[in-house]
Order: structure tokens, then sequence, then C-alpha cells
């Protein structure tokens, strides 16, 4: 079947069979890495990405269902100048990754979040990435970030990034 | 996790989908938000040779008010349900819900009426339009039917709709004043199934006399449970610990759960009537 | 505070630099194993077993090789052409690859397909048909024992029954004697759940062996890289594929906590297909793969008594194991101790007796036992010394706190001698554990859990303080094959005073890339932003035995250290023949020499290397390069003071943790904020078995929960905001006086949650529960006590 789809700005049509997951075509046909699989029960949000601004996981869509739609994956992110997002450096800064693969998915349910709540509280954080699972933090650090970023998109003086102990 | 191959189709309209499904019988499954089916289908226990995808079919995804009722149309997400402002005003029993089910992303492309079709008793929307007394609207070859959210499941994982048929568009009543409900499921951890749930909704009058009762419980039986008799216990009665006590005991002994990994019968039976308490409290404190 | 005896801009040690990995991750610009893509790659996919044990009839691939792209289905048969069918694993077992007639466990590896796509893999795989002829699986290890029992390893003509090791430390008779004659002695039976790593990212390899050079390049999801490259060549070395001929890879992994240590059937399946075909061949695990197949951790029925006085002074422990391996034992365990470092079990409390022994079994299910975050049997060890002891003082009626303030090992009787054979080498225990009372007010918690007890309500107050032993380790007692436990760091400094440096190690999401480089700024005062630091391929690095245990900074990191001292030695004879003075005239801070009493006479560590190559000293080596294999004199003994506090739900039995506070001691602290983002992430890996995770099996041998629907890896909703701290205790014997965290949090966490909702339930005479302790195990604990109706 034949499919067009905006992917991070850029138009592209494919022809593609129609059990192809949106997630394979993101990974092995256009060759976007940055979105990964952990799961096979669309439990880890690993692959989350946004399709035409809400974030969902990519490996229970297919790719025929992407028809027609605009997708922003990890590496459709950052800045125009190509610098790093609010968020981006919110974990960077934070230290809300380890071992990184969970990360694109997080920054992009965390992106949705935003946009849907600018100034969320740390439950409302916590529940907004109840469908991402992060095996290395202990999700101290990702709650620290998404505040971050939020504070920084607000044009508020976020928190220190230095880290707190009792 | 791959599905096996399949012939994908994507009608613009219902009549098309319902000549699909005509034409391809069990061959075929619909698919809307797909976050049952399609792990199903990764994990090859769900094989179908034709795909009928009604996401691209207009006017499924309304939520307003006509006639004294709420129409809400089969393909609103869960994640409408969850922020809509009409069913915040007349019935908070859906955010409750909402925000138990799975987790954010899949609640942006999980439709009610997947939800209910599914007919899994697992499920938390079925309890709920229980207990709103929902009616569920279903298009097929000769038109629109209504039927009562009662005759609606049949059994395990089976429903009213006929094969060549399309849930449409879910109907509950606008509720009397005095009205309140609430929905809360005991769950292992966030996003997973219920351990068991309770959906209560409750009318009192000026005296604070149950005019109207809904109780309904979720995944403590093989299709979702109206509980008659806790329902009963409130109905011409005051909410008191008495009443909500017995109500409490009826839907514990008139549900039948079994042992799984979330827990005993037994004590699934117990988490019914503590939910039923709790619930009939939380709902009589939005009233 | 932390001390910084650098400046920002050259963040040695205890600067929260942050994490230099990072700006790759963040753009979705790391390099996972499935990331990798070459020409002409083929993929594979596994037939796995539905049956837990059963004999193998027949294998039909001849629909399979009639699916579009399928190349090729590999059986057991066709490895055993090649004596691939089987292969030891690290505890001197041995594993089938591929079986040529039984399955031993549900979710084993029974054939391989091949095919140009994944689709067309999968595909294939599922026209594979396999005809079975199921047999009664053993799946409990008290059974597997019992005389009579169906002998599960027939492969091994000798094995007359399904024990496979007995093991012993400690002094039996002196302690029995004493639990003879003791005035008070607890004893508790606990299982620690079997249970799975769950990395986010799964298990996955792409072999390349070039036929034309007769070269094997492996990618794979590996923490110990250089051990997996030797393995290979004493496998493989017998077709040609010896040590010089192939490079392993381990690019950037998703997490490994130890799952990422053993050598799985489908790595050695990818490198027998690709040695065969000459192309690439790619596999990648799926989730519920990785969850059934992979090596488990934990599976411990543990028997722990305690003895003591009436008036709490502990005197002795004995602990009685079951070990329940599986098939096969595959532990990674590179210590010469079939329980790993179980031994540390005695705790953190003074007295001399205890005994403790062990016996593995075999069973029907899938092999392993790695140590999961856990230096080899250590979260075990303290989940059952910090269980009893919880025991023990509620026995005796006293604060659990106060008992064990009494029984501690004081800051001056270190080093000390545990009753089985380990030197402390240091620890300040009472100092940690008063940390975390005054964090959370402990007294005044007690009031109100005292006035809450009154109303019926339950609220529990847990304490764990641990002592764990990591950093494996000192030749005399660990190895992998032979090859003994060192790690290896090589630096080597450009001219323009930029470094690149090489370790043996494998970072998993640990920041190596950054407190490597900031151990090196420390001793030679480069900026850490300008050290380089390279990891994971074996063509490049130093050989090393990779990173688990907590290994990495006690073994590589102190390598890097003493490198790095080397290279000052070098600079000081340089500095010397630039400023023209003898050695001896010299003073060195990090990053420069000057001239004793005349500061304004100095060199800086950058001119200094820029004459490295520019101008050194007659008859001096040229260039600034050195390379350290660091085999450490003694373990390091990192500790814990933890302090959890839970609420219940009476009526559903909901657990609620309010608050988590935990004062880790790990010595001397590289960069504070990746240790307290190690602690954090450990924590929440603690509260995974303490509350939810267990791999469950029915008597069929069926797994119930394999995939992340029902094996349930804690979210943020239920993971608690952690409170993190820390004492400092240097180690003696470590070049940088540090000691290890990465796990100290994992092991020391789970008794403190057990041990709060124990404590919650105490007044109902509820003494202990096995984790995980779920609401459904509360409420029929309250019931069975006749708390609730």
């Amino acid at each position: 079947m034949q499919i067009s789809l905006t992917i991070n700005g850029s138009k592209h049509t494919l022809d593609v069979e129609p059990r192809l997951l949106l997630v394979h075509l993101i990974r092995e046909n256009l060759n976007l890495t940055g979105t990964h699989i952990g799961c096979d029960t669309t439990t880890c949000g690993a692959c989350t990405i946004l399709m035409d601004g809400k974030s969902v996981k990519s490996c229970t869509i297919l790719a025929v269902q992407a028809d027609g739609k605009s997708i922003t994956t990890i590496e459709g992110v950052n800045n125009a100048d190509g610098s790093i997002n609010h968020l981006q450096e919110g974990f960077k800064e934070n230290h809300g990754l380890h071992c990184g693969f969970c990360t694109p998915g997080m920054i992009m349910r965390a992106t949705e979040l935003l946009a849907n709540n600018p100034d969320p509280t740390e439950d409302e954080i916590r529940w907004g990435i109840s469908g991402n699972l992060c095996r290395c933090t202990g999700y101290n650090n990702i709650v620290k970030a998404i505040k971050y970023a939020s504070a920084k998109n607000r044009g508020v003086e976020p928190a220190s990034t230095e880290p707190q102990f009792v | 996790m791959i599905p096996q191959a399949f012939d994908y189709h994507a009608p613009g309209t219902i009549p098309e989908a319902i000549g699909l499904l005509k034409k391809y019988g069990d061959a075929a499954k619909i698919i809307s938000g797909g976050h049952s089916l399609l792990p199903m289908m990764k994990f090859r226990l769900a094989t179908p040779e034709h795909l009928i995808d009604i996401n691209n079919i207009q006017g499924l995804n309304h939520i307003d008010i006509r006639d004294g009722e709420i129409h809400i149309g089969a393909l609103v997400r869960e994640a409408e349900i969850e922020h809509s402002d009409i069913l915040a005003k007349y019935y908070p029993i859906f955010s409750d819900v909402t925000k138990q089910i799975a987790d954010p992303q899949v609640r942006n492309r999980g439709t009610v009426g997947g939800n209910l079709a599914h007919g899994d008793a697992a499920n938390d929307h079925p309890a709920v339009m229980l207990a709103l007394n929902a009616t569920i609207i279903i298009t097929g070859e000769g038109g629109k039917r209504a039927v009562p959210i009662d005759e609606f499941f049949f059994g395990f994982y089976q429903t009213a709709i006929a094969e060549d048929e399309i849930l449409t568009e879910i109907q509950i009543p606008l509720p009397p004043a005095r009205t309140g409900s609430a929905y809360h499921k005991e769950e292992r951890k966030v996003g997973d199934y219920a351990t068991a749930g309770v959906a209560v909704k409750i009318t009192l009058n000026e005296d604070g006399i149950c005019t109207a009762a809904g109780i309904a419980l979720t995944n403590v039986n093989a299709t979702p449970l109206r509980a008659v008799r806790s329902e009963n216990a409130l109905l011409g009665k005051p909410i008191n610990d008495e009443t909500i006590a017995l109500a409490a005991r009826y839907a514990s002994e008139d549900c039948s759960p079994s042992d799984d990994l979330r827990g005993s019968a037994e004590y699934k039976k117990h988490i019914v009537g503590v939910l039923v308490k709790r619930m009939i409290q939380k709902a009589k404190s939005r009233i | 505070m932390i001390q910084c005896k650098t400046s920002k801009e050259i963040s040695g040690m205890g600067h929260s630099m942050k994490r230099k990995e990072d700006i790759r991750f963040i753009q979705g610009k790391g390099k996972y194993i499935d990331d990798i893509k070459l020409d002409g790659m083929l993929y594979m996919d596994i037939v796995r077993s539905p049956h837990a044990y059963a004999k193998i009839k027949s294998i039909d691939i001849s629909e399979a090789m009639k699916v579009p792209g399928v190349a090729a289905v590999v059986t057991g048969k066709d490895l055993e052409k090649y004596g691939l069918h089987w292969m030891p694993t690290l505890m001197s077992d041995t594993q089938m690859v591929l079986p040529t007639d039984t399955v031993m466990y549900q979710a084993q590896e029974v054939a391989a397909v091949i095919a140009t796509s994944r689709y067309a893999a999968r595909d294939g795989r599922e026209a594979v048909k396999v005809e079975y002829e199921p047999m009664k699986p053993v799946m409990d290890p008290f059974k597997s024992l019992e005389p009579g029992a169906p002998i599960l390893r027939t492969d091994k003509p000798d094995k007359k029954d399904n024990h496979i090791w007995h093991w012993e430390a400690g002094d039996k008779k002196k302690t029995d004697d004493l639990f003879n004659k003791a005035e008070v002695v607890v004893k508790q039976q606990m299982y620690i759940p079997r249970i799975h790593v769950a990395s986010i990212e799964t298990c996955g390899c792409v072999a390349d062996y070039d036929k034309v050079n007769n070269h094997l390049t492996m990618y794979m999801t590996t923490q110990a890289p250089h051990a997996i490259r030797t393995v290979i060549a004493l496998v493989a070395g017998h077709v040609g594929l010896t040590e010089e001929k192939i490079r392993v890879v381990s690019p950037d992994i998703g997490g490994g906590f130890g799952g990422k240590v053993p050598v799985y059937p489908g790595y050695v399946i990818a490198i027998a297909v690709s040695f065969l075909v000459g192309k690439p061949v790619k596999w990648i695990e799926d989730r519920s793969e990785n969850l059934q197949a992979d090596s488990f951790a934990r599976d411990y029925h543990i028997t722990a008594e305690m003895a003591g006085t009436k008036d709490g002074k502990i005197l002795g422990t004995r602990f009685k194991i079951l070990a329940d391996h599986g098939y096969t034992d595959a532990s990674a365990n590179p210590s010469k101790f079939h329980t790993g470092l179980f031994s540390i079990a005695t705790g953190s409390y003074n007295y001399d007796t205890s005994f403790m022994e062990a016996d593995a079994a075999y069973t029907n299910k899938p092999p392993g036992g790695v140590a999961y975050r856990c230096s080899f049997r250590v979260t075990e060890a303290v989940h059952a010394i910090e269980r009893i002891t919880d025991r023990f003082a509620l026995e005796v009626g006293k604060d659990p706190a106060e008992l064990r303030m009494q029984n501690f090992i004081k800051k001056d009787e270190f080093p000390w001698k545990s009753p089985t054979g380990w030197t402390y080498d240091s620890g300040d225990y009472h100092a940690g554990l008063q940390k975390a009372m005054d964090t959370l007010d402990y007294y005044k918690l007690r009031v109100e859990q005292a006035e809450k007890r009154k109303k019926g309500e339950l609220m529990g107050i847990g304490i764990s303080t641990f002592t764990e032993i990591v950093g494996a380790g000192p030749s005399k007692d660990f190895d992998i094959l032979g090859i003994k436990m060192f790690d290896s760091a090589e630096i080597r400094v450009h001219p323009t005073g930029k470094a690149i440096a090489r370790f043996g190690t494998k970072s998993q999401g640990q920041g190596h890339e950054t407190t490597y480089a900031q151990i090196i700024a420390e001793v030679l005062g480069l900026p850490a932003a300008n050290i380089q630091i390279e990891e994971g391929d074996t063509d490049t690095a130093p050989y090393g035995l990779g990173t688990y245990a907590s290994r990495s900074t006690p073994t590589a990191g102190a390598a890097a250290a003493v490198a790095a001292r080397k290279l000052v030695d070098k600079a000081r004879k340089i500095a010397a023949y630039l400023l023209e003075v003898s050695e001896e005239d010299l003073e060195w801070e990090p990053g420069k020499f000057w001239v004793k009493g005349v500061p304004e006479k100095s060199k800086t560590i950058q001119e200094i290397v820029f004459a490295a190559y520019t101008n050194h000293p007659q008859g001096m080596e040229a260039g600034f390069e050195a390379t350290h294999y660091y085999d450490p004199p003694n373990l390091t003994f990192p500790s814990g003071a933890y302090i959890c506090v839970v609420d219940i739900d009476k009526e559903t039995g909901a657990i609620k943790v309010r608050r988590f506070v935990a004062i880790d001691d790990c010595g001397n602290i590289i960069n504070p904020m990746i240790v307290q983002g190690q602690v954090h992430g450990g924590l929440t890996q603690g509260i995974a078995p303490a509350m939810y995770e267990e791999l469950i099996y029915d008597e069929a041998g069926n797994i119930l929960n394999g995939t992340f629907m029902d094996y349930l890896v804690p979210t943020a909703v239920e993971s608690p905001n952690w409170e993190t701290g820390h004492t400092v205790t240097p180690s003696p014997h470590h070049p940088i006086g540090a000691k290890g965290v990465g796990e100290s949090p994992t092991v020391g966490a789970p008794p403190a949650i057990a041990n709060a909702i124990i404590d919650a339930l105490s007044p109902y005479g509820i003494t202990h529960l096995d984790i995980p302790i779920t609401p459904f195990k509360v409420w029929k604990a309250l019931k069975d006590k006749g708390v609730i109706q």
C-alpha cells in the first residue's frame, strides 16, 4: 500500500505492507533509530512518538494508519537552530537518564504533557508518564527534568540542578 | 512481535464498512483504537485476514447533548472522555474511570466504543455504562438499533453486536438533580486491569431518599455485572451506614470472580464490598 | 558537604559534573544493538518450546522453508555436526544451544529461523512444526531433591539425582553449640523470589563473519566484552576462529543489571549461522522472550536463625539455603564460591559465630542465577540477616533501631574480620543509622505509630542497615574460566593536552564516560571535559572483566587513578628537565609542578605533555601514555542505613510508601549527582521485588506472567519520592578511597520495605511475609489472624 506522511517536517511517500508497524517504519524504513522498542504489550512507552501532536505508542499503530498524518520523533524536537530544547536540557541538567533507552519516549510523552498542562504538579507528572517505564533512574530526576522544562517554558527560573541530599 | 499478514481496508463511511463486514464475515475484524486487538495480533492470538479500520469514518467522535441525553460517538478517545467538560459537569465518574484506564498514550488512541465492543469484563467502561443505564446504538445494513446496556453483554467476550454491525454511539440519560457518580478499581499497579472495580451512580430526593441507583462491577464475573440486589438495597431508602453495608454485602455475595495472579476469589469479593461502600460514599459526596 | 580538591573547570572528584554521554541520548543518537544495520544482513527468530519438559519427536521445517524470505532453519541436529549444540556455562555446567532431543523449560530455544527480514523470520518461526511428547516437569526444588524424583539431567551419564552442589561457610560445631544453649533463638523460613532484570532494552546481537579474512565482529549486548571474546575463542577455536580473529563490540546498552553478562544460546546460534553463510545475522529478543528465557535472578529458599541474649545482644546466626537454578547452573558468578558472596549474611553486627550451608537443585525452569544488580547473592544475604534481625528485635521486645545500634561493629573496630572470613575494610554504621533516624525524626514517628495503633490503623517503620561486599575481586578468590578479576585503564594524553582513556569495563548507564574522566582529572589536573572515555570494543580497549557487581569504580576506577599516577611520575621527570631542577625540588598539585619556594617557576600539565612529544629529555621514552591492570587487594564494603515508612489500608491491604530515607556510605564520592542517581534507580529496583515483581510458574511448568502486562515493573506512580544522603568512610585500601554504590539500594531496600510492612502488621501477631508483599498477601495475613472478616 502506498502511504504519505510527514515525519519531522519532511514528507515521505512509501510503499508498505499493511501489517508494518509504525515503529518499524520509523526505525527500519526511515532509519530514525531514536525511537526504541522495549516490549510487545504496549506497556513500556519506549516507542512513544507524537502523531498529529498526540503522544502515542508507535508499536501499536500500523504504518498505514499514519497515512496523511504528521509524525514527530525524538530526532525532530530540537529547536529550529539545532540547539536542544528545554525538555532535552532538563533531562541532561538534572540527570534524568542513565542508559538513555527510555529517554526518547519519555521526552516525547513529556512534550505532550507540558503542551496540555504547562505547570504540572509532581503527582500530575508521575501519572502523566505512567505509560513509560524506566528501569534505571527511579524516576525522581525525570520528574525534576520535566519540572525544569516546565519552568523554562514559562520563563520562570527552574529549581537548582545540583543534587539535593538529606 | 509481528502480526500475520492481512488485507487492510479503511472505509470512509459506515455503509462501506458494513459492506466489508458482510463480505468478509468472520475473516474480518474491526480496528478502532487497536490497543486490545493489535497486541493480540502481534502475539498471533488473533489472525484476521481482513482488518477494517473505522478511524476514517466521520461523525463518530462527538460528545454532545440531544433530547435530554448525552451522546458519545464510538470513536471518541479515552483522553477526550477524560477531559470532556460536558462529562465532567454531569458525570465525574468518567474522569475517575479514564484516569485508571491503561496510560496516557493508550488513552490517546483507545476508544470508548472499542472498550465496550470488545466485550471484556475486565474493561472499565462496561460497569460505568451499566451504572449509568446507557443505551448502545448499533448500526447495520438496516440502519440503527438501540440496545439497552443490560442486553448488550452476552457471555465471555460476546456482545449484542452482530458480525455485520458496528457500535456507533452510546447514549446516556442526563442525570436528574441530586445525582452523584464515582468509579474506582483496585489494581496491582497503574494501568493494570482491575483486581475488582465498582461503578456507582445514585440520585437522592430532597429528603435524602435514594430514587435511582446504578451499581456495577468490573472483572469479577464472566460478563460485566450489574449488582441488582445492591441497587435495590438503596432504592427508596436513605443512604446510611446500614443501607451502604447491605449494598456492599450483596455485591460481594453476588459477584463470581476467579482466582488469579491478582488475588483469590474471596479477596476480590471482599474488595468489591469495600469499593461499593466507598463509591457510594464518594458518589453521595458529589451530590 | 563533599570537599572538592579541584576547581569546577577541572571537575575532578566531588563535582556533580553533568554527564558527557547524555548529549547523544537526549537527541535519539545513542547507538544500541538494534540500531546496527549491515549490508546483506539476515534476521534470526527463534522457535521456542511451549512445554516445560518434553521429548522432541520431530521438527518439520518444510513449510517454514516455503515462506518467502526464509533462508534457513537451524536445529540442534545441525549444530551437533559442529559440536556446537551444547556450551559450557560460566559455572562449569553445560547448557544447550539448541536441543537435539529434549526441552527442559518453557520458552527454551528449539530452532532458529534465518530470513532476509524480521517479518519473514517471524512468519518462518510460525511455520516450523514441532511435535513434542510432553513429560511431567519438576518445578519444586524441594521435590526435585527427594528420593525417587525423576532425574532431569539425563545428558550427564553419571548423574543419579538432581543435586547440583553443596556449599558451606563458617564454623558448624561452634554455631550448633551456641544455638543449643542460647537464651533466645528465632527462626524464619523465607523465600527470595525468582525475578528478572527486565532492562528496557532486551538482549540481541549482530554476528558478522567475514569469510575472506576469517574474522568475526560480534556486536552484542554484553557487560563483559573481553571475557566474551575469550569464551568465543575457547568454544569456536576448533573451527578456526581464534582470539585474534574475533572482535567483540558492545555498543550503547539499554540497561544491563547483570542480565547481559551471560552468554545466551541466541548469541551462539547467530555466530554459528554467520560463520556458515558468511553474512551478518541479527538477533533481537522480544520482551516476552527476554522475560521467559533469559537468566533469572534470586530464587533462594532460606531458613535464617539468630541466637542472642534476652537483652538484645546478637551472638550468632545460622542459614540454610536451597537454590533453584533451573535446568542448569548458568549463574554469572566469578567467585570460587557456589553461592557467590552470600557469606556476607553475617551482616553489620559484632558477633563471632555463624554457619551457613547451601544446596542447589535442578528444576524445569529457565537456567540462570544472575547477580541482578547484586554482587553475587548479596541481596539474598542482606534480606536474610535484616529480616531475622527484625524478628529477633520483636522477640526480645526491643526497638529495631536501638537493637541495631547495640550490635553494630564500631567504627574503630575496622578492619573487622567476619565469622565467615571476610575482612571488612571500613565503616561507620552508627553514624549512618543516626543520620537516617534524624532525617525522619524517628522517635516522633514511633509516637505517631503508637497513636495510630490505638485507633486500629496500620502504620509501619522498617529499617535495613546492611553491609555490601563489592569490587570483585582479588585474584585469590575470583576468576571467570581462570581469568582473574582485575580491570584495566589505558590513558593516552595527546600533545595538546587532551586525552583519551580506554577501559575493560562497559557502562550500561552508570556514567563511566563522565566519572572515569573525573578520576583522571582529579589526579592529573586535566579538565575532565577534555578526557574522552571509550569502552566496549575489544580491538581498542585493554583487557578487563566488565561491569557488574558494582566493580567498575573499585577496579577500573582504581586502575585509572594508578595509571594517572604513573603519568604524574613521568610528568615530574619532564618538569624537572624543563625547569632545570632536580625532581626532589618540585612540588605538585593536580595540573602543575612548581619549584619549591618559587611558585612562579612552574609548568602546567599541558606544557609538560606537549614537551613529552616535542622536547622530552634524552633517554626518556617519548609520548604520554600509561596503562594499569588493577588487581584489588581486598573487596570494598559499602554500607547503608535505610528507613521506610508505610501506611496500609486495612480494608484492602493496599500499601503506601509514605517516606523512604536512604543513607549510603560508598566511601569517597566521585560524582555526587551520579551516585545519587544510582541510588534512586536502585531503590526503585528494590521496591520492585519487595512489592511487585516475581516470575510465577504453575505446576505444569507454564510461566504465568511472562509479559510486561503481568510482570509488574514499577512506574513513576508506584515509585515514591526517594530521599537520599550519605556518610563518607573512605576505603583504606582503594587508591581513591571509593567503594562502589550501584547495587547498595537494590540490596538494602527490600528488607527495609518488608520490615516496615511487617512492623505495621506485627500487633496482630504477623511476624513474616515473603516478598513481594502485595495487598492480597497483607489482606490474607490479616484475615488468617482474624483481624478482618
